[in-house]
């Protein structure tokens, strides 16, 4: 096609999705950081009030703080759990074994299932468990920790599996070979052959499971709804129940997302840079 | 042809953005927008608008929010072109969520049929809600299993009759013979479970409460319909205490094992015979009669006030109340408004409208358009009628609207389980109460 028809159709197909997008992100977006600085109940009634919602959300005991230190301390348990695990299956998944394709599928499997529906299923499975010793998921803190923990590594690692079964793939033969007429112990080939060579995919699994979890909300109010005591009340849900659950705090709520976009804004910017950076070396 | 084509689909596409903008904006005639917030009667509500548009011809659009989102879904409805005519608010705190869409009801017919005009939710001479049913709760009783109790030869108690339960001490003595005894009479407990499960609470962080918060803000004369009451000090945390441990004492169900009951679980033991009582409200009779094999006639089932050692115990009554207002959008039309006006009073007011209300939503509802006869035929509705007409009895109003927010009322929640558990002392469940009151009002 020509460059000028090319621009002549731009305005006709472009337009339609760039309203849409206008209309649905771009304008509610900067409302929504417009009234992060007001005191609103619906968004006709809006008064300015400058940082107060801000300071409120910091204010101690406010719980937002601690939803914050419970999320990262999950993230990380949840980035090094599943990738882990992603990549022992995915190291098992290449080797030659029977019915590689259908272990895949299965370990793929939980990654399609709803967030809230797992969480149903695993406050099932772990209360059934529990309730042997008296207890339930919600009984202490570390318990919903462990459940949300479990959760994840169930979910994500299949699809992480898929990413790293990819990238192992992809590695010349040539090396490997080259390393086993070397002598190379399986331990050295996996760590000085594949690991170097997969890194690009590392970093992108490490990001995606990073962002997964900040934003968990569904599995959350699925399997423990912050219980005990808001003690295992991740961000998302935290910021919806100050939304939501307090007359007079959607401000402070409003406040709180855009906070919530500037982490997860900034843990995708950090893998942008990351993975643009080894793409230029390589 | 390439060309035509391709024209062809940027047409379509043009023409899907376009009708999606449109479709929210098309309005014909006037219509009453009834923003429902019960799903479980929404079919109910769909059936009174079909008849009240055979009727009058006035078209009636019932919205109903999905469970527990009734909130969330009104503030998100009200700033749209589609906002709900009619919607309900729950007590004075709406207030101040909602002023700039609350109509003034004081000249409507509904207001004016309302047999106690103070139940009403107004400010400055203005009627922003008018009740449309009450409601009460209490400690609901099996009588069977109550009489099989009094006519035990071993009892440790005087009392030959339910109705001889007339303070605290008397309720306690019975309670823990009756657990004692609970072999021979058939049942796990006394009190179904005390379910606390996070969001399955609220009968006793919110209607438990609503005691020791009526007593200290009657002592201070608290307006009604007060909507901020700051100087919350939890005078009677001790009473509070009394009757919560009662219920964990004497249970159906290990303590360990609270944090795992609904609210449906304790009403199935109920309706199973496997408990003598359950504290819940007029609501739950529906729960009790639909559970599969239940076991209750429901001319056994009855209230009992709530007992905490209060100070004017002999002639307590149960708790009678409402969360339940409508109201009239504000930024609607005059003719929305006037036709929205004349839905209320026609359910409320006309013989199709009345049945439907009796028969259908069973409202105990406080018009005095409703006789002797319009009484719903539930046991637990007659027995708040009969509370609300003895004499000498003095039913307590609900106060609990009075909370500063529902986050509050969940974060109290999880500190009676907590206390329920063992993990933490009450004292601590007190201060951390009015720690949270504090600062929930900013």
């Amino acid at each position: 096609m020509k460059a000028g028809t090319l621009k002549r159709y731009f305005g006709i197909f472009v337009l339609p999705t760039l309203l849409c997008f206008l209309l649905v992100f771009v304008i509610p977006f900067v409302m929504g950081i417009f009234l992060s600085f007001t005191e609103f109940s619906t968004i006709e009634s809006a008064t300015f009030v400058g940082l107060a919602n801000y300071k409120l959300a910091f204010r101690a005991g406010d719980g937002f703080l601690r939803s914050l230190g419970f999320t990262s301390l999950l993230a990380l348990a949840v980035v090094a759990a599943v990738n882990l695990v992603a990549l022992a299956l995915a190291l098992l998944l290449t080797k030659r074994i029977r019915f590689t394709s259908l272990f895949r599928g299965v370990f793929f499997l939980p990654n399609l299932i709803g967030g809230i529906v797992l969480g149903y299923i695993w406050n099932l499975l772990l209360g059934g468990i529990l309730s042997y010793f008296g207890l339930d998921i919600t009984y202490f803190a570390s318990l919903g920790f462990l459940g949300l923990l479990l959760l994840s590594v169930w979910q994500l690692s299949g699809y992480m599996m898929v990413i790293y079964i990819a990238a192992l793939g992809a590695i010349p033969k040539e090396t490997e070979q080259a390393a086993l007429v070397d002598g190379a112990t399986p331990f050295q080939l996996l760590r000085y052959v594949k690991l170097p060579q997969i890194l690009p995919s590392i970093a992108v699994c490490v990001f995606l499971t990073l962002t997964n979890t900040f934003k968990m909300f569904d599995q959350n109010l699925a399997l423990t709804q912050g219980a005990p005591g808001r003690k295992t009340e991740m961000l998302a849900l935290h910021i919806f129940r100050t939304f939501y659950g307090r007359i007079g705090w959607q401000g402070v709520g409003q406040a709180k997302g855009v906070m919530f976009f500037i982490v997860v804004a900034v843990l995708s910017g950090l893998q942008l840079y990351f993975t643009r950076q080894r793409k230029e070396k390589i | 042809m390439k060309r035509s084509l391709s024209l062809l689909l940027a047409l379509i596409t043009l023409l899907f953005s376009l009708t999606a903008l449109t479709a929210c904006g098309k309005r014909d005639g006037v219509t009453v927008r009834y923003l429902n917030f019960k799903p479980e009667v929404a079919a109910k509500y769909e059936a009174i608008a079909k008849a009240y548009e055979k009727e009058t011809g006035v078209r009636v659009v019932v919205e109903t929010a999905a469970a527990n989102t009734y909130e969330q879904t009104l503030l998100s409805k009200l700033p749209t072109r589609d906002a709900p005519t009619v919607f309900q608010i729950n007590g004075p705190k709406s207030y101040s969520a909602y002023k700039d869409y609350l109509a003034d009801l004081s000249a409507t017919e509904l207001y004016r049929h309302l047999a106690d005009p103070s139940l009403a939710l107004s400010k400055d001479g203005k009627v922003y809600g008018v009740p449309y049913v009450v409601e009460g709760y209490g400690i609901i009783y099996n009588k069977k299993i109550m009489d099989r109790y009094f006519a035990l030869p071993g009892k440790a108690t005087p009392y030959s009759d339910v109705s001889q339960i007339k303070s605290f001490d008397a309720l306690s003595a019975v309670v823990w013979d009756m657990q004692k005894n609970k072999a021979s009479l058939g049942i796990d407990g006394v009190f179904a479970a005390t379910s606390l499960k996070s969001g399955e609470d609220w009968r006793w962080q919110t209607h438990l409460f609503n005691l020791p918060l009526t007593y200290e803000m009657e002592e201070k004369d608290v307006d009604m319909t007060a909507a901020d009451y700051t100087d919350f000090t939890f005078k009677y945390s001790e009473n509070f205490k009394k009757l919560f441990d009662l219920y964990l004492n004497n249970s159906t169900t290990a303590r360990a094992a609270l944090g795992t009951k609904t609210v449906a679980d304790s009403m199935a033991e109920f309706a199973l015979e496997k408990c003598a009582m359950v504290q819940n409200g007029s609501w739950a009779y529906a729960q009790i009669a639909t559970e599969s094999g239940n076991k209750v006639a429901s001319e056994d089932v009855g209230f009992l006030p709530l007992y905490m050692g209060g100070a004017e115990e002999s002639t307590q009554g149960i708790c009678i109340g409402t969360e339940n207002y409508y109201a009239i959008n504000q930024k609607a039309s005059a003719e929305e408004k006037a036709a929205a006006e004349a839905f209320l009073w026609w359910l409320y007011s006309s013989d199709t409208g009345k049945r439907f209300v009796r028969e259908e939503l069973g409202f105990i509802a406080p018009f005095d358009t409703f006789s002797e006869n319009d009484i719903p035929n539930d046991p637990l509705a007659r027995e708040v009628l009969r509370y609300m007409r003895a004499d000498g009895v003095k039913n307590l109003p609900w106060r609990f609207a009075a909370i500063p927010s529902l986050r509050l009322k969940e974060d109290f929640g999880a500190s009676l389980l907590a206390y329920a558990q063992g993990q933490k002392t009450f004292a601590a469940v007190v201060s951390d109460l009015k720690a949270a009151w504090q600062s929930e009002s900013k």
